[in-house]
């Protein structure tokens, strides 16, 4: 696929990519902000620390943990390729699990703290109305916390969007099946040709602003809805 | 109606504090929990709602066990015939006046819904949002919203709190008049003295976590506080000298007095100093408003 003479593969990658990525996150994201935003276990700040761990590891760290979990040569990659064929280096089903531990954080973070700046009376209030959790939570804590779960959906996927080290570890550099918009923009600066970087550097830097924008404009619009 | 014998151990902001309450509430009855703040009064409300866990003892509704602690019997708040109102109301930010009170009707009850909220005045606001209410609109929504499901007991903490005299006085009637329209039991907390002659049957006075009087509010208030005589807490405004005497001005509640003094009863007084002042309380003069 080529337009105005580049190969616009890497880009629709990385968009299927950060796509598939955030709502994969946002079906686990919520359950597990909601746990974090509640529970009151005592192992509960070992969890938070697993969370945030992309945040401060470096994504090669990360990255090489993974091709050793996925290597088809020993431990879960063999289980997993014995039992179900199926082999996760080097392909892109591995590059959506690595994104979605690596992102994790991006969407956990803004609906934990959306959920923990609610007044707890309100779930309170739900159960003597005789509502069960779950009720409680799609009906009246999600509902009031839209601009957290917009922040959550649009960091997890921008933030996909400009991932490297974890991609470049467990998903090298295959054409159409790997080989993101980051992972090309290095690949054409290694051949020395500036052009095509430029143009896939350009395209990022367009939509991660737009993003940003977008996350930042919403949320002046929502505090100034409620301050009306 | 109601049997409580529950006891639970607190750690509040001035130490420890064992709760230790039994209690029985007759059917219809509007009883009140009355106590200085941190005596235990919401936590007790609490137990009752299901929403905080005593640590012993058992909790009949009814004919229905409620808590038992040598059971392990302890029903959710969902499965409890309660209505709850906050000391913050606790409305969803989200849903209008009437979405609020029809999320605790079970689906096609519009008729109820309703007649909700033509009992607690808020048919022309039902299309609101809680953010634009006023605090005694908020209030009565919380109160609509509990009555909602057709509980057998009302609880409510301090609900009137936050609210100023005038308006205080007219949802105390209301209170009262949907607490026998809906055939309620009703357990109220309050620290208002007003408010609890005013509304309850009975008073239970809470010290330390323990009940330390029971009866009319004629019985426990009365007979304690006044002997022939007036005892009125007043803040001292003004402190000036006219001649040989002093003339105190003092605020009362919300009223404003005058007194005579003498000098050796102002020396070290000073303005903004809390005092009480006691006077005989034969043969006032009685005026209706």
């Amino acid at each position: 696929m080529s337009f105005f003479g580049y190969d616009w593969q890497p880009l629709l990658l990385t968009f299927k990519l950060a796509a598939l990525t955030t709502l994969i996150l946002l079906l686990l994201g919520i359950p597990l902000a909601y746990w974090l935003a509640f529970s009151r276990r005592r192992f509960k700040p070992m969890f938070e620390a697993l969370v945030s761990m992309p945040l401060v590891l470096p994504p090669s760290v990360l990255g090489f943990y993974l091709l050793l979990a996925f290597s088809p040569q020993n431990g879960f990659g063999l289980w997993l390729a014995q039992t179900f064929d199926i082999r996760l280096v080097f392909s892109f089903a591995g590059l959506v699990i690595g994104s979605v531990i690596f992102s994790l954080p991006f969407m956990v973070h803004p609906i934990q703290s959306g959920l923990q700046n609610l007044p707890f009376s309100l779930v309170e209030a739900s159960r003597t109305l005789g509502k069960s959790d779950i009720h409680t939570l799609w009906r009246v804590l999600l509902p009031n916390i839209k601009s957290a779960l917009l922040s959550g959906i649009v960091l997890s996927f921008a933030h996909t969007i400009g991932e490297f080290g974890v991609v470049l570890m467990i998903g090298g550099n295959i054409p159409g099946i790997t080989k993101v918009a980051s992972i090309a923009i290095y690949d054409e600066v290694e051949s020395l040709n500036f052009g095509a970087a430029h143009f896939y550097s350009m395209v990022l830097f367009a939509i991660s602003f737009a993003v940003l924008l977008l996350v930042y404009g919403s949320n002046r619009r929502h505090i100034s809805a409620l301050s009306r | 109606m109601l049997e409580l014998d529950l006891q639970k151990q607190m750690h509040s902001s001035t130490g420890k504090l064992d709760l230790d309450i039994q209690l029985s509430v007759a059917q219809h009855a509007f009883i009140c929990l009355f106590g200085p703040s941190g005596a235990g009064k919401t936590t007790i409300l609490r137990m009752l709602a299901g929403l905080t866990q005593p640590d012993q003892g058992r909790l009949v509704v009814d004919g229905e066990t409620w808590f038992d602690a040598s059971k392990k019997i302890a029903l959710a708040p969902q499965k409890r015939s309660i209505g709850f109102v906050f000391q913050d109301y606790a409305l969803f930010p989200n849903m209008s006046v009437r979405d609020n009170i029809s999320y605790a009707v079970s689906k096609g009850q519009n008729s109820w819904v309703e007649r909700v909220l033509e009992l607690t005045d808020l048919a022309a606001l039902q299309h609101r949002l809680p953010a634009s209410l006023s605090g005694g609109q908020k209030q009565r929504v919380a109160l609509a919203r509990a009555l909602a499901r057709k509980p057998k007991l009302l609880l409510l903490d301090e609900p009137l709190s936050a609210l100023d005299g005038q308006l205080r006085a007219q949802l105390q009637d209301e209170l009262w008049r949907l607490h026998q329209e809906c055939g309620l039991t009703t357990v109220l907390v309050s620290h208002d003295i007003g408010e609890v002659f005013k509304l309850s049957q009975q008073v239970h006075q809470l010290e330390h976590g323990k009940i330390a009087r029971s009866g009319t509010p004629a019985e426990v208030f009365l007979q304690q506080r006044l002997a022939g005589k007036l005892n009125l807490r007043a803040q001292v405004l003004d402190i000036r000298r006219e001649e040989v005497i002093y003339v105190l001005s003092l605020l009362i509640g919300q009223d404003m007095i005058e007194i005579i003094a003498a000098e050796e009863e102002v020396t070290g007084l000073k303005v903004g100093d809390l005092i009480f002042i006691s006077t005989k309380a034969f043969s006032p003069l009685i005026f209706r408003q």
